[in-house]
């Protein structure tokens, strides 16, 4: 960590967490005493649930469905129940569902049984996730050295899960440090996972757990081969975050978008039920040693990044107070910003410039993630390259932990490989070409760029404290995020939030707090 | 005369042209011929490979220059005449004077694409490039309703909003879905018989205003265009339409 650059009153940062604390806190209250069929589900694969039924439901689906009201005391304990009752293994209990089982209706045997068999299947589950976790640190400290700093972040988008695997092993060998393999438009508001490998998908491929294991080998095959660690990335956001959050943590995913006011606001997925759902997905993503992104970038697609910067500083304290409160240490935080300025904007890089730092003063060991421009990109593919040249100095000048790279063809088409080829050879000659350049140089006191910073921070502060009074649900009922109104109980997915039972009965949830330390902290 | 042309590098009619692309073989010196044959094929002259790299095992990475030996006349080409659109204040007061009441919009992003860039653009109250979007018109209700919008429910909030224009945006698709998606709007509307009621726009940087024709909307709105220029369309298409209706009922008052 380089000092301090921008001179920023540490008073003022504390007030901001402080205010955050309590912006949170009615939320946690919420969050607290609610389940949700997401919730359900997940929990229900993390104990062995898998598989489909003739029409493709899930099992998990299935399962949840049958319960109904009976939703409120957890699913668990009717799937394990099964399990005792009928004297099945996993694999013939998930058979037997999907071929028309109800375990729902299934007399409940003695709760100390179900509590045994719970642990011994938590255990299975948690043995899974550490072996994954000490794979991949063995790993990333073995292959060190290779990494780019930042870390080089590419994407593939072609619908196809083999075709997404050829253009990923050569963007891995490219030196892209991480892969995310873009969701097909529209599965964030599927409130199932689908199952299998998928070679069919829109702008995207389908996040589905078969899918995922087939990219981790690829990309385990071309970093052995490389001998680098090649991180990959998916979606943990949408109707499905806890479900995508436990196949990640099965199938050895490093990165998780990872961001309910995204659903929010570019979704239309109701509040209620995706803060929730975040909650235990984070929970899921910080034991299995996932790293997080948020979406603040996103604001600035629809809010003009000068006049509204505060929004992103202050939603990324927020987020940060809700990954805390799920057991995420500030090194799974990969908070979310964007270069998105107006290119005729004067100063407008001085003005970037001293965003990122301040994003790098205040949260000093998250791995930030930085978004490149999108919102000012046109067909000038010239002047696009140009834009991502500043884009990468500044994240390589004030330290950034996850760079996505900006394509030159961004707004005109699904990135061809050279694109991608182009993006790497752009960032790689900023990175050696200004390797030491943060640490050589110190911002003029009173600057240009200290005074934008301060100044952002009072406004962050001054927003902190209207979302504080307002309540943060209202805050985004009246527009005060990326200028998008969402009601409280509108939008997709309410109906899935259930009140817990006093005899609620969640074994990985109850494992996980204790696991993460989390048990009496909130 | 003719006026034949050819593109310029720095002599008239040299015929310059840069080139980028990928060809799925191994970097190696075959590769860069098959680069240089391939331009060639094109139509090129004196093509020159100036540069070439490996993207991967098996893909090479080209960019190249040729002169080509094509040319067209230049007085031939005809396309649409742009019309000068209104401004923000013309365009109230412009409804104010022919409408007299508020004209109501419903535009969003359809089918599968998630970008709502250019509706933003088109439709927020905070515009793009210091040009207010339609919300901040006194004189028109806007609605926005984002992005992943089934046609069916665009429709839906078109006739309970009662609408009067439905603008329809369409920025990154995959394999040419748009056009499908975009063609499926007007059958659905024509099915339900409102395809006349309503002035129906599409735009998108990949959207002219010939396409949207073809497809069976009333215009088409392309890279560059700002909001004011949308808002002038649409409400001097529904004076025109006005008109034309009391001419008919005229028609048949006297017949």
């Amino acid at each position: 960590m380089t000092q301090s650059k921008l001179n920023l009153d540490t008073q003022k940062i504390d007030l901001a967490r402080e205010l955050s604390k309590l912006i949170t806190r009615p939320v946690n209250n919420y969050i607290a005493q609610h389940t949700t069929v997401a919730i359900e589900r997940a929990t229900l694969r993390m104990l062995g649930a898998d598989g489909v039924t003739a029409d493709e439901v899930p099992v998990p689906n299935v399962i949840v469905n049958a319960l109904g009201d009976k939703l409120q005391y957890g699913a668990s304990k009717y799937y394990i129940n099964a399990l005792l009752r009928k004297n099945m293994s996993i694999e013939q209990l998930n058979e037997a569902i999907a071929d028309g089982l109800d375990i729902t209706t299934l007399t409940l045997t003695d709760m100390a049984l179900i509590e045994n068999k719970a642990t011994e299947l938590v255990t299975d589950f948690a043995h899974r996730v550490k072996e994954n976790v000490n794979y991949r640190n063995d790993r990333i400290t073995a292959c060190k050295e290779k990494e780019n700093a930042p870390l080089l972040y590419l994407i593939v988008a072609t619908g196809n899960i083999y075709e997404d695997v050829k253009q990923a092993q050569a963007a891995a060998r490219q030196g892209a440090d991480i892969i995310a393999v873009i969701r097909t438009t529209g599965q964030s508001l599927l409130d199932f996972v689908p199952y299998g490998p998928t070679t069919e998908g829109f702008g995207g491929t389908y996040a589905t757990q078969e899918n995922f294991k087939i990219m981790r080998k690829a990309l385990d095959e071309v970093g052995n081969d490389i001998g680098k660690y090649i991180r990959l990335v998916n979606y943990c956001s949408g109707l499905c975050m806890p479900e995508i959050a436990a196949m990640g943590a099965i199938e050895r995913l490093d990165m998780m978008l990872n961001d309910s006011m995204y659903g929010v606001l570019f979704r239309d997925i109701n509040m209620y039920r995706t803060f929730v759902d975040q909650k235990f997905s984070r929970m899921i993503n910080a034991f299995a040693g996932i790293v997080i992104n948020s979406g603040e970038d996103n604001y600035l697609t629809t809010s003009d990044a000068y006049e509204k910067a505060y929004t992103v500083t202050a939603s990324q304290f927020i987020n940060e107070q809700f990954a805390y409160d799920s057991g995420l240490p500030a090194k799974l935080m990969g908070l979310g910003h964007a270069f998105e300025m107006n290119p005729e904007l004067e100063n407008g890089f001085l003005y970037e410039m001293a965003q990122a730092q301040m994003a790098r003063e205040l949260f000093p060991e998250a791995p930030l993630k930085y978004m490149p421009p999108t919102k000012y990109m046109t067909g000038d593919i010239f002047k696009g390259y140009i834009m991502n040249v500043l884009f990468n100095f500044i994240a390589k000048t004030t330290n950034q932990g996850i760079l996505l790279l900006g394509m030159l063809t961004e707004a005109i088409h699904t990135p061809f490989m050279q694109d991608r080829f182009l993006a790497v050879e752009n960032a790689r000659y900023i990175i050696n070409n200004t390797r030491d350049f943060a640490s050589d140089i110190e911002f003029k006191k009173d600057g240009i760029m200290q005074k934008r910073a301060q100044q952002v921070l009072n406004e962050t502060i001054a927003f902190l404290e209207q979302i504080n009074e307002k309540g943060l649900f209202d805050s985004i009922e009246d527009k005060l995020f990326a200028e998008v109104s969402r009601p409280k109980h509108g939008g997709k997915g309410f109906e899935g939030v259930k009140e817990k039972a006093p005899d609620y009965y969640n074994p990985v949830y109850d494992y996980l707090e204790v696991e993460l330390g989390l048990k009496n902290k909130i | 005369m003719n006026n034949m042309i050819r593109p310029y590098g720095d002599t008239l009619n040299d015929g310059a042209v840069q080139l980028s692309f990928t060809l799925p073989v191994p970097h190696s010196a075959k590769a860069d011929e098959a680069a240089r044959q391939y331009a060639h094929k094109l139509g090129f002259a004196e093509v020159e490979v100036v540069h070439s790299n490996p993207l991967s095992a098996d893909f090479s990475f080209f960019v190249v220059y040729g002169k080509s030996q094509h040319q067209l006349d230049y007085d031939k080409i005809e396309v649409e005449a742009v019309e000068k659109s209104m401004d923000f204040y013309e365009v109230n007061n412009y409804i104010k004077e022919h409408i007299k009441r508020k004209v109501v919009v419903v535009g969003a992003c359809t089918g599968t694409d998630a970008h709502t860039v250019g509706i933003d653009a088109i439709m927020n109250m905070k515009g793009f490039d210091q040009h207010y979007g339609l919300e901040r018109y006194p004189m028109m209700e806007a609605h926005n309703l984002g992005a992943q919008v089934a046609n069916e429910e665009l429709i839906r909030k078109a006739i309970e909003l009662n609408a009067d224009a439905i603008l329809v945006s369409q920025v990154v698709t995959q394999k040419e879905v748009h056009i499908q998606n975009m063609t499926d709007l007007v059958e659905l509307l024509e099915a339900e018989g409102l395809r006349s009621k309503l002035i129906v726009c599409a735009g998108g940087p990949r959207i002219s205003n010939k396409l949207a024709l073809e497809l069976g909307y009333d215009a088409g709105f392309g890279r560059g265009t700002f909001p004011e220029n949308v808002a002038s369309f649409i409400v001097e298409k529904m004076v025109e339409r006005k008109s034309q209706l009391l001419l008919t009922t005229n028609q048949q008052l006297f017949t």
